[in-house]
């Protein structure tokens, strides 16, 4: 099963929010974090997502419904 | 591939964030951080080679630095890249209160007029030195082109992923050189996704992405020249376009390098960062004052700049604040402006980005932030020949006249 990689930026209003970890409750994924930067209003954390790709899709979806940006390691590889 | 088989310089590569080191293969972010990996060189050997004299006695290309670069063997693409032109401007300098101004000329560079062609030829050279055959990105414009011409002459496949709205003759400029162009359909976020899936599935020579450690490390050629050109001196001020924020990077790395290797005296460059105002998330987070930046969606005219997620934008914005530089966005009507003032000053005729990059000069000539009387690198990284759409309709028509001597009598004013 691959896994899903990917960064999410976190809008000020929701730094307090335990958004990982109601990732978890609500989706059969395993969710580990691998990085986290906050500065001045704004987060980053470095995520890996396991398990089934329609339980990771739904994650995805979950996390960006919330307001938070979600997006590949890579970043932007269109130059 | 080539039969010499060179002392290599290149110890591994190193993440970024955590330090984990990782042998030298095709991979670009570390397995537990995420961080980028980036080429880790053997400087106290290098130092013995490398001199002035051994890089003036060597061909006027980018490979004169060859140690400076990871490969392991001699370079077998892009073999006559880079030396572009670097001169003092009389002109534009007067133009712009600057006493001593210099312009760095990738607008010409070989073989696709822009400074890809520096990161392309080490990308692909490192491809084939990892026997691997097909070589991809994903490109908009430049890297396209150079992609697609370097792979022509180096005799491999490439496959190369656009948007599958873009205009005509950018695809054209890239499918002369036999590439497969694929175009994709999708928001620009889903494009992204797609070749990062694809880099990972296929397992290609993916340049800006798996081979990115080393791709990367190409555009420190055109801090070498510079640092060159200049009599082996490291300018006051440079300021250099970002788009993914690798070349402000790497910029900042030449400059160190040349200094702890002995080749220059100074590594005290400021370097200030060029965005369009459309799309300018580096710009306006070193503004805001913060590490981190928030991603945006493009609208400009500056369409090789246009990254609204960069990869090394973390990393330009410290490289910024720790030389003590700054940074400026411009709108497109200071674009166009400043394409058209580098044009009537000094006859060079520069894509979008080198309007932008010289829009931003003005600025931060304006708020102080480079002093009339010290020396300054203007980045000239692409040609206009490639964008221009962007001048449609706003330098003029030519005027029309009959084939007759009073017709032109009519209309020439004398000065
Ligand atoms: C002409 C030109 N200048 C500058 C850049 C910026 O380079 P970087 O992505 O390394 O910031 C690019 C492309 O990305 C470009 O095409
Ligand atoms: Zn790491």
């Amino acid at each position: 099963m691959p896994k899903t990689r990917i960064y999410i930026t976190y809008p000020e209003k929701l730094i307090k929010e335990p958004v990982i970890y109601n990732v978890g409750q609500k989706f059969k994924v395993v969710t580990n974090i691998r990085s986290a930067t906050v500065s001045s209003g704004i987060g980053v954390i470095g995520l890996e997502l396991d398990g089934e790709q329609s339980e990771i899709t739904k994650a995805v979806q979950y996390i960006k419904d919330l307001g938070i940006k979600v997006k590949p390691i890579e970043q932007d590889v269109m130059e | 591939m080539s039969i010499t088989k060179t002392k290599s310089y290149t110890l591994g590569l190193r993440c970024r964030e955590c330090l984990k080191e990782y042998p030298i293969q095709p991979h670009h972010v570390c397995e537990d951080c995420f961080g980028p990996l980036e080429a880790v060189y053997d400087y106290a050997a290098i130092k013995k080679v490398l001199t002035r004299e051994k890089i003036l006695s060597r061909k006027h290309t980018m490979w004169r630095y060859q140690e400076l670069l990871p490969l392991d063997q001699d370079p077998t693409v892009g073999l006559e890249v880079g030396y572009t032109p670097f001169y003092r401007s009389r002109r534009l300098a007067q133009t712009l209160g600057l006493k001593e101004l210099y312009i760095k000329n990738d607008a010409v560079n070989f073989p696709t007029l822009s400074f890809k062609d520096r990161v392309v030829a080490v990308a692909l050279s490192k491809a084939k030195e990892f026997g691997m055959n097909i070589v991809a990105c994903a490109s908009t414009g430049n890297l396209a082109n150079s992609l697609a011409a370097n792979a022509a002459q180096a005799g491999l496949e490439s496959y190369i992923f656009i948007p599958a709205d873009l205009e005509q003759g950018k695809v054209l400029g890239t499918l002369v050189f036999g590439s497969h162009v694929i175009g994709i359909r999708g928001n620009y976020d889903e494009v992204n996704r797609l070749c990062s899936e694809i880099a990972d599935k296929y397992g290609w020579a993916f340049v800006n992405i798996n081979i990115r450690p080393f791709y990367g490390e190409g555009s420190k050629t055109y801090t070498y020249e510079i640092l060159e050109q200049l009599g082996w001196r490291a300018p006051q001020h440079v300021v250099v376009p970002m788009a993914g924020g690798s070349l402000i990077t790497k910029v900042k790395k030449a400059i160190k390098e040349f200094y702890d290797l002995g080749l220059t005296e100074d590594a005290s460059t400021k370097m200030h960062g060029a965005q369009a105002e459309g799309c300018g998330p580096i710009v306006h987070a070193v503004i805001a004052g913060n590490d981190l930046f928030k991603p945006e969606k493009p609208n400009t005219i500056a369409k090789s700049l246009a990254i609204g997620n960069p990869a090394d934008g973390y990393y330009a914005i410290k490289a910024i604040k720790e030389s003590g530089g700054w940074a400026a966005t411009a709108t497109d009507e200071e674009i166009v402006e400043a394409m058209k003032l580098l044009a009537t000053t000094e006859g060079i005729f520069t894509e979008t980005a080198g309007g932008v990059t010289l829009a931003a000069l003005k600025k931060l000539i304006q708020s102080g932030h480079i002093p009339p009387d010290e020396s300054v690198v203007l980045s000239i990284t692409g040609n206009g020949l490639k964008t221009q759409e962007a001048l449609v309709g706003k330098v003029g028509v030519p005027e029309l006249i009959d084939a007759k001597l009073s017709e032109f009598d009519r209309i020439y004013k004398k000065p």
